[in-house]
């Protein structure tokens, strides 16, 4: 029996059609846009202005506070413009434009594709190092990755989670990286383990559909003491915070505790990679790679790309649009991140940010909604939920606007991971409303 | 598509859908309905037929011209319903019975609660026992024949007719749980009793003909049930709660007066009980959601069935009991379930 | 035989007297002592439990009435003025009289005009969309159209004109509860007062941006060029972020504005059809 976290999962299709597909660098875009909230807190605050000429990886903005990430030039130029622009959703987002001149990069940047393997830096350069190059967290939620790694009173980090489970559907980036690139991330995530401690054991978490990958880190680990590889059984939502330290350790994260309450620390194998770059290699976050696919077979692809570049640009190199700029016909959505919690697309002049993962394209027969039925009451979405919440007693709450009803029932555990909605099999549009319910009770909580 | 289309994730869905769930129930019910048609040929034939036909049409016509919506029959829980009645009848029903259990199940049972997903009770459950209760002669009196599929079945008339087929004496008879209900209050011991009308469990297992359709075969039923498991339609919890319970409670009389009490497995193997645990139970809107709800339901179920089949006046109880039972499945559902993980800090 | 009659009656006379007794305490215990001219008042109020008033039902609002009496802000926009001076007349005390109001809608992007750019596939609620993303169109601002106010209106005042796809308000149906105007996660519904003989003139835009983008999204949107408030001769119109705002107080109705708007987004209801203008040479 291999582990797995405990309550709920559910097993939708694999359909990881691009994992044999190696990672390739998508070409220099001619125009980059850099949003300043590509992660979670407070927006970067740009220190560039119309007109500056800019390096890769000089710093056009800088952290704004505590919670918040300096954002680095991704092609060398022109900054054309400082201003509000639509981002991928439609809604308006400060953003720098860079005119694309050449590809000149900054000369402290190590650019050479050696492994650089002897660690010399010590736990606080090398903390300080990661704040610095713009490292955030790379599995979806962009958490800046020297917030993780500060110490909080009482807790003691005893386990650093390398997440390689990538549970998504579809998705392959993180596991390319993991066969391309084990070493690098190896090393990254031995940067961050010293800088947590040295007592910290260090475990990457694999889902068993990815046996190459799981063989090719266990020989890469066999190297490190303190690292080891838990292959895991296949269910989705593995990759999330909480059932990931379920899944390894069997601890359970408390409603509103921090992960590390239970002693571990979870980091994505991008992050690892990414903590690598900075580094060993004195890089910026920016680059990084996604997966572009679909179940079309010509539209498969793992590209390294700079952040900012256009979705446009991206679906263009990977020949999903027409002549005149256009999606092709039988693609109905295009989705940012995997199936399962990735969002859908509604401006493609926006561009893929440092936490974009993947571009998905889905047809109409795919994607398109069913129209709902009457509830039978078969459990599913209840069996499904991760956080054992009762997604149909939540939903029937919802609609009827019980607000203290909803706190009652946990609506406040929820995590987005859209078991429920996926599992309900009269297509009721259960996690629409919950997550709007949730929203709100966590906005209640907050105020009190 | 000109046009992107938006939606909040997820962006994929299961390709379950509520049809292909009752399809899979209807699946499940054929080799029931097979060793029906084996044991009773063309009289089980006419009663299934209009069973289902009957609950179809009434579910359709109260959608369409009473509730004034679009008609729901597409979703083929009227197809269930129409199965699971028929085989809780007796093959000598006659035709009007069998409507009257439709309109029963459908009409009252179903639609007056807004159809499906609101109904509190079995809709094939309240039929029967509607029936039982108004019928009581024509729905405990069952044919025991063989090879029913010639023209001279004499049940055929009966049905037609609308009146209770006309069987020879050796024909008809009592279920086991009768003889045996009927055996103790004339002061025999069980044991005696079921030896003396030759039921061994094999033949009680295999298929008998005494009782409504669907009680006849528990091998049958046991096929279905296998095949709801494989499917993942239902869990076991219920089916496996009643059976223990059923087992536990009538081993425990068993074991105190041999002599009063039937055996456990006689209790398991007779009557509604397999049919009851393993297809109406465990219907997804009047059983609980949670696996805590589901035992305390089952649990539930196996007892009321043994006090009623023991102590009540009915020689069996499996449908009173699953209707109690439903009863309490909105409280039952209150019952929170754990919290992922307890305690609250905001740390 | 008639022991058992005798049984029978005795055991029922008993456990009737002792349940009577136990009611009584019961009653006695929780009897709670009520204000009686809060029943008198609640007959009088149309008893709508819209919770318009800011109460969470009409009963708390009228303990919180009969035990004020200085406060004069409170108000059942539903019975209006007539209900208000009845119940003040129950109490024996005045009432101050309040303008009647009305819900509008300050959006006038209808699906006509309004290019759609993307198509919405989730569940129809205005929640939903307003959470996840800009909208269908390219003003982020403006009315959804999915009739979350519709929903929540108790008095069916509210419609989505298959047209338009824009809410219409149904003035004589409308209680002013302002029910919708809290549904609305774009805001677009204000109570408004009703106006002279019902005329009312307003900007029916919530646009933001700036006037370029607007105009790119919604040929109807307020682009804040302030023509109106040049026009205006009461200083009733405001420009707060690109948006024009008359203030119902200062409005004459002398419908300035409404001829100067560039893009017709000031809207002007139940007036007369203007005069042909004599042109002179």
């Amino acid at each position: 029996m291999s582990k797995t976290f405990s309550i709920g999962g559910i097993h939708p299709n694999d359909s990881k059609f691009s994992k044999d597909v190696s990672i390739v660098d998508l070409p220099v875009p001619e125009r980059v846009f850099l949003p300043m909230n590509q992660h979670l807190g407070i927006p970067a605050a740009p220190v560039v202005k119309k007109g500056d000429t800019v390096l890769v990886g000089q710093v056009v903005a800088e952290a704004a506070g505590f919670v918040s990430a300096p954002i680095h030039a991704s092609v060398s130029g022109t900054v054309t413009d400082v201003g509000l622009y639509p981002d991928f959703q439609g809604k308006r987002v400060q953003t720098v434009v860079i005119e694309t001149e050449g590809d000149d990069w900054l000369d402290t940047i190590d650019r050479t594709a050696q492994v650089k393997q002897e660690i010399t830096m010590v736990p606080k350069d090398t903390f300080q190092k990661i704040q610095e190059m713009g490292v955030v967290g790379l599995g979806g939620a962009a958490f800046p990755t020297y917030v993780k790694l500060t110490p909080i009173e009482g807790m003691n980090p005893e386990f650093l989670i390398i997440n390689g489970s990538e549970c998504e559907p579809f998705l392959t980036s993180d596991y390319r990286l993991m066969l391309e690139h084990g070493q690098e991330l190896m090393i990254g995530a031995e940067l961050m383990r010293r800088v947590l401690g040295t007592g910290v054991t260090g475990v990457i978490g694999i889902e068993k559909n990815k046996p190459l990958a799981i063989k090719a880190m266990q020989k890469i680990t066999a190297g490190y003491l303190q690292w080891k590889v838990v292959p895991l059984k296949k269910r989705y939502p593995q990759g999330g915070e909480k059932q990931l330290i379920d899944a390894v350790l069997g601890r359970k994260v408390a409603s509103f505790a921090l992960p590390i309450s239970t002693g571990a620390i979870v980091q994505n194998v991008g992050t690892a990679f990414a903590v690598y770059e900075a580094v060993q290699k004195n890089k910026p976050l920016v680059t990084n790679v996604l997966t572009v696919t679909g179940s079309d077979p010509k539209i498969q692809y793992n590209y390294r790309f700079r952040i900012g570049t256009p979705i446009e640009d991206v679906l263009k190199t990977a020949g999903a649009l027409d002549a005149e700029g256009n999606l092709l016909p039988h693609i109905a959505k295009v989705v940012n991140g995997g199936p399962m919690m990735g969002k859908a697309v509604v401006n493609m002049k926006a561009p893929v940010v440092k936490s974009t993962s993947g571009l998905l394209l889905l047809t109409e027969k795919e994607t398109k909604r069913l129209e709902p039925g009457e509830c039978i009451r078969c459990a599913k979405c209840f069996q499904a939920c991760p956080m054992r919440l009762q997604p149909y007693l939540l939903y029937q709450l919802a609609l009827a606007g019980r607000t203290e009803e909803l706190d009652e029932y946990r609506v406040f555990d929820c995590i987005d991971c859209g078991s429920c909605l996926y599992a309900c099999p009269a297509h009721l549009p259960l996690l629409d409303l919950i997550r709007l319910a949730k929203n709100t009770s966590l906005k209640n909580i907050r105020k009190k | 598509m000109d046009k992107l289309l938006v939606s909040p994730a997820p962006h994929i869905h299961t390709k379950e859908s509520t049809k292909g769930i009752m399809l899979d129930v209807i699946i499940a019910l054929v080799p029931a309905v097979l060793v029906s048609l084996y044991l009773a040929g063309i009289s089980a034939f006419l009663v299934l037929a209009v069973s289902v036909t009957g609950c179809v049409l009434i579910e359709h016509l109260i959608a369409k011209y009473l509730m004034k919506k679009e008609t729901t029959v597409r979703d083929l829980s009227a197809v269930v319903t129409g199965l699971l009645l028929a085989l809780n009848l007796p093959v000598s029903a006659p035709w009007w019975m069998v409507l009257i259990g439709c309109v029963v199940a459908i009409g009252i049972a179903k639609m007056t609660f807004g159809g499906l997903g609101h109904n509190l009770f079995n809709p094939a459950l309240v039929a029967r026992v509607f029936l039982l209760v108004s019928f009581p002669v024509q729905m405990t009196n069952w044919a025991l024949s063989n090879g029913m599929f010639s023209p001279e079945n004499p049940l055929i008339p009966g049905f037609l007719l609308g009146v209770q087929g006309q069987l020879p004496d050796a024909l008809s008879g009592a279920t086991p749980l009768g003889l045996v209900k009927e055996g103790i209050s004339l002061g025999l011991t069980p044991q005696a009793l079921i030896n003396q009308e030759g039921l061994t469990y094999g033949k009680l297992f295999l298929g008998h003909m005494s009782g409504s359709m669907g009680e006849a075969s528990g091998v049958a039923l046991l096929i279905g049930f296998v095949y709801l498991l494989v499917r993942k339609v239902i869990k076991p919890i219920i089916p496996i709660a009643i059976l223990v319970t059923v087992a536990l409670f009538s081993g425990i009389l068993y074991w105190v007066n041999p002599a009063q009490f039937a055996d456990p497995l006689f209790h398991l193997l007779t009557g509604g009980l397999l049919i009851g645990a393993f297809f109406m139970a465990t219907d997804y809107v009047t059983s609980p959601m949670s696996p805590l709800g589901m035992i305390i339901f089952g649990v539930g179920i196996g007892v009321v069935t043994v006090i009623i089949r023991v102590w009540g006046a009915y020689p069996e109880g499996m449908s009173f009991a699953i209707l109690f039972m439903n009863a309490w499945v909105p409280l039952i559902n209150k019952i929170k379930p754990f919290p992922y993980q307890k305690e609250v800090s905001r740390g | 035989m008639i022991s058992t009659l005798l049984y029978t009656v005795l055991i029922l006379s008993l456990l009737g007297g002792l349940l009577a007794v136990v009611l009584y305490v019961v009653a006695q215990k929780f009897n709670v002592q009520e204000d009686p001219r809060i029943d008198e008042v609640l007959e009088v109020l149309p008893g709508a439990n819209c919770g318009g008033c800011g109460y969470a039902g009409c009963r708390a609002f009228v303990e919180a009435f009969v035990n004020n009496p200085e406060r004069t802000d409170l108000f059942c926009p539903v019975g209006g003025n007539k209900a208000m001076q009845m119940a003040a007349m129950v109490l024996g005390r005045d009432t101050l009289e309040q303008a009647p109001k009305v819900a509008v809608v300050r959006c006038n992007g209808s699906c006509q005009v309004r290019p759609q750019l993307n198509v919405y596939d989730g569940s129809p609620s205005c929640a939903v969309v307003a959470d996840l993303y800009g909208g269908e169109t390219a003003c982020s601002f403006g009315c959804l159209g999915l009739g979350d106010c519709v929903q929540s209106c108790a008095f069916d005042a509210l419609t989505i004109d298959p047209e338009t796809c824009l809410p219409v308000v149904d003035e004589d149906k409308c209680t002013s509860c302002g029910a919708c105007v809290k549904a609305c996660p774009r805001g677009i519904i204000e109570i408004r007062p009703k106006g002279p003989k019902n005329r009312r003139i307003f900007v029916s835009c919530m646009n933001k941006d700036k006037g370029a983008l607007t105009r790119k999204a919604c040929p109807v949107g307020c682009i804040g060029c302030g023509l109106c408030v040049k026009a205006c001769p009461f200083d009733a119109i405001t420009i707060t972020n690109n948006l024009a705002y008359i203030d119902p107080d200062a409005c004459r109705l002398c419908r300035k504005c409404v001829a100067v708007c560039p893009t017709h987004s000031i809207l002007e209801i139940n007036f007369p059809p203007k005069k042909q203008e004599v042109v002179h040479e």
